[in-house]
């Protein structure tokens, strides 16, 4: 046999956005002792979700901690640990509950390092599912994207694959600022390709950055988490007619990456947004304010227009915007599992 | 009163509480009446007198450095009236129901066990989205439910379907709210088991634990206001008793002398953790007195204890104005949902213990039989009977349609706002033109 020595090509493996995640816990586990995770259901019976499948076999009671039932109080718990020195990941069993610990997280963790002159910092992350699953209705399905993003002091990010899920929750656990980490159950379950290097126990994706997934020249559309899939499923779709979307990974909703969106548009002339979340006061809302706000002066201007889509993005909506060549159109698609506020005026058709 | 008694006299712990406060606990009925509130009393004022003179507690002084030991190796003991093989242990305790009303809550029990095997299955087959069994906890909702009025209202947790199953709703409806069918009550929107039913007084049932607490005590203190002479049950796990919202709301329904009985179904566990990892008090009933509140842990096995418990708490309830506590121990035989599977973290034998030998539907089942009102011949009818009923029940509720998509935008609030009306008749054009790409055959045209 020859020895193919020192050449070590490491296949491209399929890894699902649970084990991903997964994978990130356990190395930043293993790489500080002041990096520990509580919640509920979090330690024996792997986590809600299996999230966090063998991580208290190989590390203990110590470092993962089942809780009594109350967010605000395990919330609390845990940035009281990060101001005295841990570094904890406080996973809610979904973000819908972390409303019961809304202010332990904005109050305490957000504003703690600024209201303390610099002196206290909260280096704490806040994880979990968030946004739409299946059939589980409202109270489990908000999309908090908006509500945490509007916060300063916080730090927001969004994973759609597994590359995202491993990268970002790294760089969470590694940031000293607050991170809140919004994942999304139903990809929990999906496998994607890992590159090579996303394989390294230093694997980072820097917070800030959004990533353009597939390039394109007419339109540009915006999106995070799950729904980036469906742009991608779009995108193909109107490929096929000769539309080419520009399909952008946010990845990070506060701090927003406003400059890749904003070079993309400039190339584009249209922009679409598309979201799980509610449309007013919604992240794709700010996406299209800033815009108005910003390079529209140097595009010329027909008209914008938000958009509720009531049922997930599909290609008939973006087919729409194929009649409208040669006008700046910005549309902001959220998808409602139930309607729950009155958008703009607004009409599409 | 036999029962509070009980309560007052064995909780007591082990040092260090005066007698004042004890007897506190001891006198029936003081609590509730504001003017003899021992905190409203006026405190008359001498610097001669070497007594405690602060606002915050009524005890006398101690000269000896003690702390109160939490009393966790023997407990608030656990009323009960019929032993684990159905007999009365203390005939004085017997309820001495008519046989009309046990039958029904044998019945009610019963039919509750085989609608949730055939639900539960049903989600495996996956033909609806999700379900939550009751096995092992039947005997707690029947016993309360039958000591109350058909108008007391209800607020619940998840778990509690045998309340309505006691109040009659047909299987039709539990059946139309799991399939999220046209004659679903809630018009689709909410998960399988979130029953709610305006009729018979059970508040909608809303996912996020113990938030149903604070909102009973607020009911409570409605009703007290209306002089209605109704009382509030609300219930919920032990688990759910960790949330912040249960301490918010034991301690206004004592200080706003609210007429409620606070119902904790102890299972023995929250999804996966077990009541050692939830709590290190005596349970739930031991936080009672914390708050000024009655309160007495029963079997919650045994329908009659519980049916005598709840019957005395919502007498004086209502007639004293002032909370009660019921702390029924129980066993949770089923997984939790049909996202657990409960063999991840307990054994087999333990579930099975309480199946084979110590299950509120045998127990009542053995009273019966004992009674002479019943015998193997009307079980097996009945176990036939009420399969059919189920049964068909099932098939009917799988063959309706789902509810008309324009209901998507109903009810956000009462009145209908512009923007909601343009979405509607948006999505009405949309199916127009793009219909052939929806399930529309499923739903209600």
């Amino acid at each position: 046999m020859a020895a193919v020595s020192g050449l070590v090509r490491r296949p491209l493996r399929e890894v699902t956005v649970r084990d991903a995640i997964n994978q990130g816990m356990d190395e930043e586990l293993e790489r500080d002792e002041k990096v520990f995770l509580l919640g509920e259901e979090v330690a024996q019976y792997d986590g809600a979700y299996k999230v966090s499948r063998g991580l208290w076999k190989k590390y203990g009671d110590k470092r993962i901690i089942d809780t009594p039932i109350s967010e605000m109080g395990f919330a609390g718990i845990a940035v009281g640990a990060a101001m005295a020195g841990l570094r904890p990941i406080c996973e809610f069993m979904t973000f819908n509950f972390s409303m019961q610990a809304i202010d332990q997280v904005i109050n305490s963790a957000a504003k703690t390092y600024y209201m303390s002159g610099g002196l206290q910092s909260v280096p704490i992350v806040f994880r979990g599912p968030n946004g739409a699953s299946a059939g589980v209705a409202a109270q489990h399905s908000q999309c908090f994207a908006a509500w945490y993003g509007h916060c300063p002091g916080l730090k927001v990010v969004s994973p759609w694959n597994s590359e995202d899920a491993k990268g970002l929750i790294k760089s969470a656990i590694r940031d000293n600022n607050p991170v809140v980490v919004l994942e999304n159950e139903l990809m929990y379950g999906v496998p994607f390709e890992f590159p090579p290097e996303a394989q390294s126990k230093d694997f980072l994706i820097p917070i800030g950055k959004a990533k353009i997934e597939r390039q394109g020249t007419h339109i540009t559309v915006v999106s995070h988490s799950r729904p980036v899939g469906h742009c991608l499923e779009a995108a193909a779709v109107l490929s096929k007619e000769g539309v080419e979307c520009e399909v952008i990974n946010m990845r990070t909703i506060r701090p927003m990456d406003m400059e890749t969106i904003e070079a993309s548009v400039m190339k584009t002339n249209h922009l679409v947004t598309v979201e799980g979340g509610w449309p007013q006061f919604g992240v794709g809302a700010e996406i299209c304010a800033r815009i108005m706000e910003g390079i529209s002066k140097k595009l010329v201007l027909e008209y914008s227009q938000a958009v509720v889509n009531i049922m997930y993005l599909n290609t008939y909506s973006i087919k729409r915007l194929k009649a409208r060549s040669g006008q700046m159109t910005t549309l902001n698609l959220s998808c409602v599992q139930f309607p729950g506020c009155s958008c703009c005026s607004c009409h599409w058709c | 009163m036999a029962v509070a008694i009980a309560a007052g006299r064995v909780w007591r712990p082990n040092r260090g509480l005066s007698q004042a406060a004890v007897l506190l606990l001891w006198r029936p009925g003081a609590r509730g009446l504001a003017r003899s509130h021992p905190h409203r009393q006026q405190q008359q004022f001498s610097s001669l007198d070497d007594k405690p003179q602060f606002p915050g507690a009524s005890a006398e002084f101690i000269d000896k450095l003690e702390f109160i030991q939490p009393n966790v190796i023997s407990g608030i003991p656990i009323y009960r009236v019929m032993d684990r093989q159905g007999q009365i242990i203390n005939p004085s305790e017997d309820p001495h129901l008519p046989k009309e009303k046990v039958l029904k809550l044998y019945k009610s029990m019963t039919l509750l066990n085989t609608m949730d095997r055939i639900l539960y299955e049903s989600q495996r087959q996956g033909r609806i989205s999700f379900y939550m069994t009751n096995y092992g906890e039947e005997g707690t909702h029947v016993g309360s439910a039958a000591a109350l009025d058909n108008t007391d209202l209800v607020f619940g947790q998840y778990r509690e379907a045998g309340v309505l199953m006691y109040r009659d709703y047909p299987l039709e409806l539990f059946m139309a709210q799991c399939y999220g069918n046209i004659s679903d009550l809630g018009k689709g929107r909410q998960m399988p088991v979130h029953y709610g039913c305006k009729e018979r007084h059970f508040v909608t049932i809303s996912s996020p634990l113990a938030t149903q607490i604070p909102q009973a005590v607020g009911a409570a203190y409605a009703a007290k206001r209306a002089n209605a002479n109704r009382v509030v049950i609300c219930y919920f796990g032990e688990g759910a008793a960790s949330e912040g919202d249960a301490h918010a709301g034991f301690n206004f329904a004592a200080t706003l002398e609210c007429p409620i009985i606070f119902f904790c179904r102890n299972n023995g566990y929250a999804i996966s953790t077990p009541t050692s990892e939830q709590y290190r008090g005596d349970g739930i009933a031991a936080r009672g007195p914390g708050y000024g509140i009655m309160s007495i842990r029963v079997d919650g096995n045994d329908v009659f204890a519980v049916y005598n418990a709840t019957k005395e708490a919502r007498r004086r309830a209502v007639a004293e104005n002032q909370p009660f506590l019921i702390e029924a121990m129980t066993y949770r035989i089923g997984h939790h949902s049909t996202s657990d599977d409960s063999s991840a973290y307990r054994s087999v034998d333990e579930v099975n213990y309480w199946d084979k030998q110590d299950h509120p539907i045998s127990r009542l089942r053995h009273y019966l039989l004992s009674q002479g009102w019943w015998d193997e011949e009307q079980e097996k009818a009945w176990r036939k009977q009420s399969r059919k009923k189920v049964m068909e029940a099932f098939e009917q509720a799988e063959r309706k349609p789902k509810p008309n998509p324009n209901l998507l935008f109903s009810d956000v609030y009462q009145e209908m706002p512009a923007q909601l009306r343009k979405q509607q008749e948006s999505l009405a054009r949309h199916l127009q033109t793009y219909g052939e790409h929806y399930p529309l055959e499923h739903f209600d045209k």
